[in-house]
């Protein structure tokens, strides 16, 4: 299936930004929802 | 006509088609982890359906439980359809998966789980109980199967180099799923409650809105690479070592190798000791430290379970890739059998610190069992057929979501019925718990290469790629 392979990646500019965006558009909910726990995981230290 | 050329749709949903999807030149690789976040995000949501059981008691009686209302016992049914329906669904759609490509897989998974919270919340808003089991349990739990799988072999296309690190990253996100969805929904219920409604049916459709066009997100991300193409500096093995095969099994045959079954039992017992115990997490910790763990402090013990189940789920499918995926899952089970085994003893020193370290330990495990699976498949079973196989196989998940449970409880409740106290009746089962793990280390240790003659030929490989 790979026989031969060929390389095309490139991070240009633009692809940049969509990587940005892209791993924002996960990771900000990610990061929200671990606050959240962090916060409430606490209180057993407490 | 191909069966590929069939699966195209054509027309207004062309560009769901596995041809619309194929990598142009520059494309990073990179945006393929987020595109299945984007689904593993929302559906990881089913670990959190639990926040609305008691809300969903008082529909009718809003500020306690009316006569009419439903019971806690009858809305248990609802996460257990839902796993029955993922387990089902990842196992029959595999194939339809892998030839009509991630992008259609995950479109149709977004319209099963936002749709299945659309319907639920018809079946809230009437009452009707068995609208709720279809909507949220059937049409959301092959959401869930669907979704699970679909960006699995995708991943490990695209990451032949570290393919345990790339279902680890995406796999994470189930477990973070609850995460988002849990404070998510108590925030939502806040803002549609009203005198005269606890606010489900209003939650249920904005969920269902959001989901669905998270989901679609990623549905319209994801591309599939060339065929041909591999990342830069990579060279790709051409004989197989111990248990990393070149050749490509058919996920048909695979089902009649000793190696499928070794694995169903491998993941099935991994996933029963950790389901069982992290069932009674908050239960056992108030009661093996009475007192010093309050209600409120257990709840955050829980959410921090949640986090190293998620935070296991990157790490050890990241290591499988440097130490293999066969060690990886002896240090699962030799050390798991050790922590379980000396829970207990954290009980009797009244250390609330090891107590807590010993069970986060055993959950970054649990997760990881789940992560580095697909990477186990395609090391046994090569690439061609990884994702309707790692479908085939999470029947065990569905198997042990039942048994870890019953397990757990039946075990507790005998003990506790011939008069032993509570804080004890957990030693017996951590030790049972261990006893499995036993069972999965030497299931682990039998696994060899796959036999030979389940080997696709070239002729038969040539063929399933026209297809």
């Amino acid at each position: 299936m790979m026989s031969e392979p060929t390389h095309h990646e490139d991070v240009s500019g633009a692809n940049k930004i969509k990587l940005v965006l892209a791993w924002s558009f996960v990771g900000i909910p990610l990061l929200w929802g671990v606050l959240n726990t962090l916060a409430k995981a606490s209180l057993l230290f407490k | 006509m191909t069966s590929q050329a069939q699966a195209d749709s054509g027309g207004l949903f062309s560009w769901l088609d596995r041809s619309h999807t194929v990598a142009k030149p520059g494309f990073s690789r990179w945006l393929v982890p987020p595109a299945a976040l984007c689904v593993h995000l929302c559906i990881g949501q089913v670990y959190a359906f639990s926040v609305f059981n008691l809300p969903m008691t008082r529909l009718i009686g809003i500020t306690e439980s009316a006569p009419d209302d439903w019971k806690l016992t009858q809305l248990g049914w609802i996460f257990s359809i839902a796993i029955v329906f993922l387990g089902l669904a990842a196992a029959f759609t595999g194939t339809w998966l892998d030839r009509v490509g991630p992008r259609k897989a995950m479109f149709t998974a977004a319209l099963c789980f936002g749709g299945g919270f659309l319907v639920s919340a018809f079946g809230v808003h009437t009452h009707q109980l068995w609208i709720v089991y279809l909507g949220y349990g059937v049409i959301g739990g092959c959401g869930l199967g669907l979704g699970y799988i679909s960006p699995v072999k995708t991943l490990i296309t695209w990451f032949p180099d570290r393919p345990g690190m790339a279902t680890g990253m995406a796999i994470m996100g189930f477990g973070g799923g609850a995460m988002i969805a849990s404070p998510l929904s108590v925030l939502l219920m806040d803002y549609f409650s009203s005198p005269t409604d606890v606010g489900v049916t209003g939650t249920f459709i904005t969920m269902g809105l959001i989901y669905m066009v998270f989901m679609m997100v990623g549905a319209t991300i994801v591309r599939v690479p060339p065929e041909g193409w591999a990342p830069e500096g990579y060279v790709a093995p051409t004989e197989s070592k111990k248990l990393v095969t070149t050749a490509h099994v058919h996920v048909d045959e695979a089902l009649k190798t000793p190696q499928f079954y070794l694995l169903w039992g491998v993941l099935c017992l991994n996933v029963t000791a950790g389901i069982g115990v992290l069932g009674q997490a908050s239960a056992m910790s108030q009661e093996m430290f009475p007192g010093k763990i309050t209600v409120a402090a257990a709840a955050g013990f829980v959410g921090l379970l949640s986090l190293f189940n998620m935070a296991g789920r990157f790490f050890w499918a990241s290591t499988s890739d440097f130490i293999g995926r066969r060690n990886t899952y002896m240090i699962f089970f030799a050390l798991g059998m050790a922590l379980y085994a000396a829970v207990p003893w954290t009980g009797e020193t009244g250390s609330i610190i090891l107590f807590v370290a010993f069970y986060c330990v055993i959950m970054t495990m649990y997760g990881g069992g789940f992560a580095t699976i697909p990477a186990y498949l395609r090391d046994v079973f090569g690439v061609r057929y990884v994702g309707a196989i790692h479908g085939r196989l999470l029947t065990a998940w569905s198997t042990a979501g039942v048994l870890g449970p019953v397990l757990v409880n039946y075990i507790r409740e005998y003990q506790i019925n011939h008069g032993v106290p509570k804080a004890d009746a957990y030693s017996v089962t951590m030790y049972i718990m261990a006893g499995l793990l036993l069972v999965g280390f030497l299931l682990n240790w039998l696994m060899r290469p796959v036999d030979k003659k389940h080997h696709m030929t070239e002729a038969e490989l040539k063929a399933s790629m026209e297809r």
